[in-house]
C-alpha cells in the first residue's frame, strides 16, 4: 500500500455557528494531517471531533403504559456516537415503561453498554390521577 | 355560565403565553388567567422532542418539554394564576370580555383589565400553495406529523417526501427516519435552505436524505391515498422548467411550507402588519388598541423560543402595569421601518415616555448574504451600526438600541442592510 491510499480527505460544514464555514480536512493513517477552511478554534476543534468520533444526542420517544399520553419523550444523557444512533432508536422502538414518570428519570440505563443513560424529557402522569 | 374578572387574561398557554402570566405576576398583576385550548400547557414544545431549546435563557440545550416544563412548574406554583385548559375562546371583544368555552363550565363570560394575545402561529396548508392533484389521505403539514408521531402515537407513513427545508421539515425528516420509516427526498422551492445548517448537517447529511434546492412537487398522484408526487426544478422566478421532472414514491407528504401568526381572534380588535401577519406593537408589545398586548409567534415568527418568553416577559409585565394603572399614555410615537435588505422589523413603533431603558429590534433579512452592515437611523442620525459576516432570513436580527441615543423629536427610524466591500448575495 502506497501513501496515496493511505490519505483520505473529508469535506464538513461546521455547524458552531451561522457562518458554516466549508472546510476539509485530510486524514492518513487515522491521524488529521492537513485542515483547511475552519476559520476558527471552534470550528477545527468541531471539525476534528467530527473527523475522528462524531457523537450526536439522541432524542425519541419510548411507549408507556397507564400515561395520559401513549409516547413519553427521551433524551440520551450525554451525545451517543453517530454510527450507533439508529441502533439505539430500534433499541428503545421495543421498551415500554409505565406511567407516572418525572422528568429526569433515567428510563432506560447503559443503553448498548455505551455507558449512557436515557432520560424522560417530561413528566407525564398516570391515568385517572 | 360562569362570569369572571382578572387584572390579566393571556390566551395561549404556549411559551409567549406562561412567560406572560409569569412575568405580570411579578409586576403586581392580583389575578392573572391563562386560556388554553389543548389538554395541558406548553403549546407546540411539548411535541418538539428534540434538543437545542434554552440555549440564551438557561445556557444549556433542553428539548421541547423541558424547556415548557420550567415554565409550567413556576405557573401551576403561583396561586394567583388560574389556568383553564381544554378551554376554547370564541370572541374576543374590544371592551376587553372574553367568551370561552369548556366542557366543564361552559359558556364562560370573562372580563379583563388587560389582554395578552399568545396564540402563537398556525402551519401553512397544501391549500396555500396550491398543488395541483387529487385530494388523496396521506399528505400533512409537518407540525401535525410532529404530534402525531411524537405525542399520540401514529406514523403517518412508511416513506415520505418532505416538501420546505424549514427547521420543522428537517427535524421532521430524522425523526421520521428514525422512526423507521424512508425518507426520499426533502424538496425546497427557494435556491438555499431557510432552516439553520446544523439541521441540514444532523438531519439530512447524517442519513443520507437528498436535499433538492430550486425544486418544488409539481403533482400529486394517487386518487384515494397518496402514491407519489412530481418533483420539477424551479427557475429564478420560481416558475417550473418543462423537461425537468421526475418522479417519487411514496405514501405520505409532509408539507412544510412556511407559518403564520394565528390572529383570528386578534383581527378586527388591533391593526395587523402586512409583512408578518401579526399585530403591530409598541416596545411594550402592546398592540394599536390599548389594553391589548401581543407576544410571541402571534406577533412574528421566531426561531427561536428564548425570544419568544423574552416577548412573553415583555408583555406580561406591561400589561400588569398597564391593569393597575401604572402605564403612561404615549405622548410621541416613533414609527420602525424596514428599509433596503430588511424584510420585518418588530417592535415597528416605539412610544414615548419610555421604561425599557433599551428597545431590542428583532429583524429579519431579505435575502441571504455575507460581509453586510445593519445601520439603525433616525435620518441622518445613525443609532446603531454593526457590521455582520453573515445574514440569513431563516435567522431573526437581534440589536439593542439604547433607548436615549433616540432624538426625541423624530418621527422615523429605519432599519436597513448593505453589503459592505467584498460583501453581498451569498449563493
Amino acid at each position: 500500500m502506497n501513501n496515496q491510499e493511505q490519505k483520505a480527505s473529508k469535506r464538513l460544514t461546521c455547524i458552531v455557528c451561522p457562518m458554516s464555514c466549508v472546510g476539509e480536512v485530510e486524514i492518513a493513517d487515522n491521524q488529521i494531517v492537513r485542515m483547511v477552511g475552519f476559520t476558527c478554534k471552534r470550528g477545527q476543534e468541531y471539525a476534528k471531533n467530527e473527523v475522528t468520533a462524531p457523537k450526536r444526542v439522541l432524542t425519541t420517544t419510548i411507549r408507556i403504559s397507564k400515561g395520559v399520553l401513549p409516547l413519553l419523550p427521551v433524551v440520551s444523557q450525554t451525545p451517543l456516537p453517530k454510527e450507533k444512533i439508529i441502533e439505539c432508536a430500534r433499541c428503545l422502538a421495543n421498551i415500554t415503561v409505565k406511567a407516572p414518570v418525572r422528568e429526569g428519570d433515567a428510563v432506560y440505563k447503559d443503553i448498548l453498554g455505551l455507558g449512557v443513560d436515557m432520560i424522560a424529557s417530561r413528566d407525564i402522569e398516570a391515568v385517572g390521577k | 355560565m360562569s362570569s369572571l374578572k382578572f387584572d390579566v387574561a393571556v390566551i395561549g398557554g404556549g411559551p409567549a403565553g406562561l412567560a406572560a402570566a409569569l412575568s405580570a405576576r411579578t409586576a403586581g398583576a392580583k389575578d392573572v388567567l391563562v386560556i388554553e385550548r389543548d389538554r395541558e400547557l406548553g403549546g407546540i414544545l411539548q411535541q418538539c422532542i428534540h434538543n437545542g431549546f434554552g440555549l440564551h435563557r438557561f445556557h444549556e440545550e433542553l428539548t421541547g418539554p423541558t424547556y415548557s416544563g420550567r415554565f409550567i412548574r413556576q405557573v401551576k406554583a403561583d396561586a394567583g394564576i388560574t389556568v383553564w385548559e381544554d378551554t376554547l375562546v370564541l370572541e374576543v371583544r374590544n371592551d376587553k370580555t372574553i367568551w370561552a368555552i369548556n366542557p366543564q363550565q361552559g359558556l364562560i363570560g370573562i372580563t379583563a383589565k388587560a389582554v395578552v394575545f399568545a396564540m402563537g402561529c398556525r402551519e401553512r396548508t397544501r391549500g396555500a400553495i396550491r398543488i395541483p392533484g387529487l385530494r388523496p389521505a396521506g399528505i400533512f403539514t409537518a407540525g401535525a406529523a410532529q404530534r402525531m408521531v411524537n405525542m399520540e402515537g401514529y406514523i403517518t407513513g412508511k416513506k415520505i417526501v418532505v416538501l420546505g427545508s424549514g427547521d420543522i421539515g428537517l427535524i421532521m425528516a430524522r425523526r421520521m427516519t428514525l422512526e423507521g420509516a424512508k425518507v426520499q427526498a426533502v424538496v425546497e422551492l427557494l435556491p438555499y435552505s431557510n432552516g439553520l445548517t446544523r439541521n441540514v448537517v444532523q438531519c439530512l447529511e447524517d442519513f443520507g436524505i437528498p436535499l433538492h434546492l430550486s425544486h418544488t412537487v409539481s403533482f400529486i398522484h394517487g386518487k384515494d391515498k397518496i402514491t407519489g408526487v412530481t418533483v420539477a426544478a424551479v427557475d429564478q422566478d420560481r416558475n417550473i422548467i418543462p423537461g425537468t421532472e421526475f418522479e417519487l414514491d411514496c405514501d405520505c407528504l409532509l408539507l412544510s411550507v412556511g407559518l403564520i401568526p394565528e390572529n383570528e381572534l386578534s383581527r378586527g380588535i388591533v391593526d395587523l402588519d402586512g409583512l408578518t401577519s401579526g399585530p403591530t406593537v409598541n416596545q411594550y408589545r402592546q398592540t394599536s388598541y390599548d389594553g391589548f398586548f401581543a407576544a410571541g409567534n402571534v406577533v412574528h415568527v421566531h426561531d427561536l423560543v428564548d425570544f419568544v418568553s423574552e416577548e412573553g416577559d415583555i408583555a406580561g409585565k406591561f400589561a400588569a402595569l398597564y391593569a393597575q394603572g401604572k402605564l403612561p399614555t404615549a405622548t410621541n410615537v416613533v414609527a420602525v421601518k424596514a428599509g433596503q435588505g430588511i424584510r420585518t422589523v418588530v417592535p415597528q413603533r416605539i412610544s414615548w415616555p419610555d421604561s425599557s431603558g433599551k428597545v431590542r429590534l428583532f429583524m429579519r433579512a431579505q435575502e441571504p448574504a455575507v460581509r453586510v452592515k445593519l445601520k439603525i437611523a433616525a435620518g441622518e442620525d445613525v443609532l446603531v451600526e454593526r457590521q455582520l459576516p453573515i445574514a440569513r432570513p431563516g435567522e431573526m436580527i437581534v440589536v439593542d438600541v439604547p433607548f436615549d441615543k433616540i432624538p426625541d423629536c423624530t418621527q422615523e427610524i429605519s432599519v436597513t442592510l448593505q453589503a459592505v466591500q467584498g460583501g453581498g448575495l451569498r449563493e
